[in-house]
């Protein structure tokens, strides 16, 4: 933000005060702030217009969008890498889904109980991470992935087996006036506002920096005093929570869990969403989200076979197009209109 | 302030340091000098726990330095710069600095994601300490510039900058002039100076860059294949015959 605020400046400051200059350099100082007060109110305003099934998508969007937050601290930050997201994900969806089905928690209740769980769970995980890399660590995550779905089927006592569990919605408060699925869209929406701006803090703290320093550096990070251990299995561990999180609402949002949701598929389609959408970024995860949700949903107007072939292929266009995601073609796009019209008013 | 004894590192069958010892006084600017493959890295990545030594003690102001933890040197105050740059590409040279004062901080992971008002008042307080170092090594202008694509002599004085963050007692410099035009390196014994004046920093420096070397330490060790083989003042180490023969090989 200082960034743009220091580039759009002197050029203010040169313009001569006219009505529509000054218009367009408050444009141009403040565009970010702008663009982000119009995301705000459509983001509000979305569920007010749509049909359930679009607020349903959105609300996917957003469980997602949490979902590949957690991952890209994970890959796009500290540098580690998961295949195995999946099941932090279905962790978390589970343990929202037994505690409603058999203890009859209140919904928002079970987030807690889920982000706690996958945060240990991912906490274990930490510790092989701080001896394998690259593809070591990348199998031994996806062996996790592999490792849950048996797992899930084999307790059928208490995940429903194979069957799964059916669950109620959360109800909409009589006070807000709201419809289901409006109602379960805010819920999310609270969680992902929640769950980023927790990120964004972390990772502008010397936590970030460190996490940074990892994937940069290893050895010159630790020279700087940076504890290499405890950055990756504590990266490892808020990576885990924040899937197990997304998994919680994911469970809110489809009132039903059974294993064939969490096959390695998700794991892997997660971690391709993060890459298309751009590691490293706070809009990678939000653009991961998109890409997940709606590729598949519009390519299967195509055809029934189209989501999977779309999906690859799409894949394959952005990391040659964009090898640095959605995120850093849409930062490349903004420079460019702003360089573009910099240019404009230097001419004018 | 720093003492090394007997110090020994063998690669497999390969002896890097063998017996090494010497001793660095408070305040004083130490040159270490041999030819490549001598051991000078791997004194420091000794020094700095990259390596364990097979032998030998390294006490630095009472402490067991062997014994330290790798990431905990940074808060003994020890800083050291790398042979080949080991910054952080990706970073801006204002976040490279300011992971050189990682350890004067103490927010974690919780504090950072609540945004507590301690944990922004310690970034404040870090950031106005590193915005100095960077003024002070005239890196201002380039602060929100990521590391890669800077040249290369700006990207010594980033490290350098990084270095000074950590507010070391003792800094360790790893051929901080190789690669730098005659003008830079001027520039930089120069900077060096300042440096130590001000900030009571005591210095150990590997070069090759004899001038600079000469110019600017207070005394010379030199080493060959692992063996100290000299120590003394600057000009009496440059009439050794023993580092003659090291350097330009025993005539036939």
């Amino acid at each position: 933000m200082t960034e743009s605020t220091k580039q759009a400046a002197p050029v203010a400051d040169a313009a001569p005060a006219t009505g529509r200059r000054d218009v367009r350099a408050l444009l141009q100082e403040r565009w970010q702030w702008l663009a982000a007060a119009a995301l705000v109110a459509a983001v509000c305003f979305a569920p007010f217009q749509l049909v359930p099934f679009r607020v349903f998508q959105l609300t996917m969007v957003l469980v997602y969008a949490v979902a590949l937050l957690g991952l890209n601290l994970l890959v796009g930050h500290a540098g580690q890498i998961s295949l195995g997201h999946g099941a932090f994900f279905a962790v978390g969806a589970y343990t929202s889904a037994i505690l409603l089905h058999d203890h009859g928690l209140p919904h928002l209740v079970t987030l807690p109980f889920a982000a706690a769980l996958a945060f240990v769970l991912g906490l274990g995980l930490g510790v092989p991470a701080l001896r394998l890399r690259g593809l070591y660590l990348a199998l031994v995550t996806l062996a996790i992935a592999i490792f849950l779905v048996p797992l899930i089927k084999r307790f059928e006592s208490v995940t429903g087996g194979a069957m799964g569990l059916t669950l109620e919605k959360p109800v909409p408060p009589a006070w807000t006036g709201l419809a289901e699925d409006q109602w379960l869209y805010f819920l999310a929406l609270a969680v992902t506002a929640l769950a980023f701006a927790s990120v964004y803090g972390l990772l502008r703290s010397r936590v970030g920096r460190a996490l940074h320093a990892i994937r940069d550096n290893e050895a010159a990070a630790e020279v700087m005093g940076v504890k290499l251990s405890f950055y990756k299995t504590l990266a490892f561990a808020w990576s885990a929570m924040l899937a197990g999180v997304a998994g919680c609402v994911y469970t809110w949002t489809i009132a039903f869990v059974a294993p064939d949701s969490f096959t390695v598929t998700l794991s892997i389609t997660l971690l391709a969403g993060l890459v298309v959408g751009g590691l490293g970024s706070m809009a990678g995860p939000v653009l991961g989200g998109l890409f997940v949700v709606y590729v598949p949903s519009l390519s299967q107007d195509i055809n029934k076979g189209a989501p999977g072939v779309v999906f690859g292929l799409l894949i394959i266009v952005v990391m040659l197009v964009a090898p640095t995601g959605l995120a850093g073609l849409a930062g490349r796009a903004a420079r460019s209109t702003r360089k573009v019209l910099q240019k404009e008013r230097r001419n004018a | 302030m720093l003492e090394v004894a007997d110090l020994t590192v063998r690669f497999g069958g390969i002896t890097a340091l063998d017996g090494v010892g010497f001793s660095v006084a408070r305040g004083e600017m130490v040159g270490l000098i041999g030819p490549n493959g001598a051991g000078k890295t791997t004194l420091f990545n000794c020094l700095t726990r990259r390596y364990d030594a097979d032998e030998g003690t390294a006490g630095y102001e009472d402490i067991d330095l062997l014994r330290a933890a790798p990431h905990a040197i940074a808060a003994l105050g020890i800083a050291r710069t790398f042979q080949n740059l080991g910054l952080f590409p990706a970073l801006s040279v204002r976040d490279n600095v300011l992971v050189g004062a990682h350890h004067q901080g103490r927010a974690g992971f919780l504090g950072a994601g609540l945004w507590l008002p301690n944990v922004r008042r310690e970034e404040a307080r870090l950031r106005a300490a590193a915005d100095a170092v960077l003024d002070r090594l005239e890196l201002t202008k380039v602060a929100d510039h990521p590391a890669a694509g800077l040249p290369f002599g700006t990207l010594k004085r980033v490290e350098l900058a990084r270095a000074l963050a950590v507010e070391p007692r003792l800094l360790l410099l790893d051929e901080p002039v190789n690669g730098l035009s005659s003008g830079e390196v001027e520039e930089f014994a120069a900077l060096v100076r300042e440096i130590r004046q001000d900030l009571d920093i005591t210095v150990v420096v590997v070069e090759h860059h004899m001038g600079f070397v000469m110019s600017i330490c207070d005394r010379v060790v030199c080493l060959d294949f692992g063996r100290k083989i000299a120590e003394g003042s600057p000009d009496e180490v440059q009439r050794d015959p023993a580092v003659i023969e090291a350097y330009l090989g025993t005539a036939a």
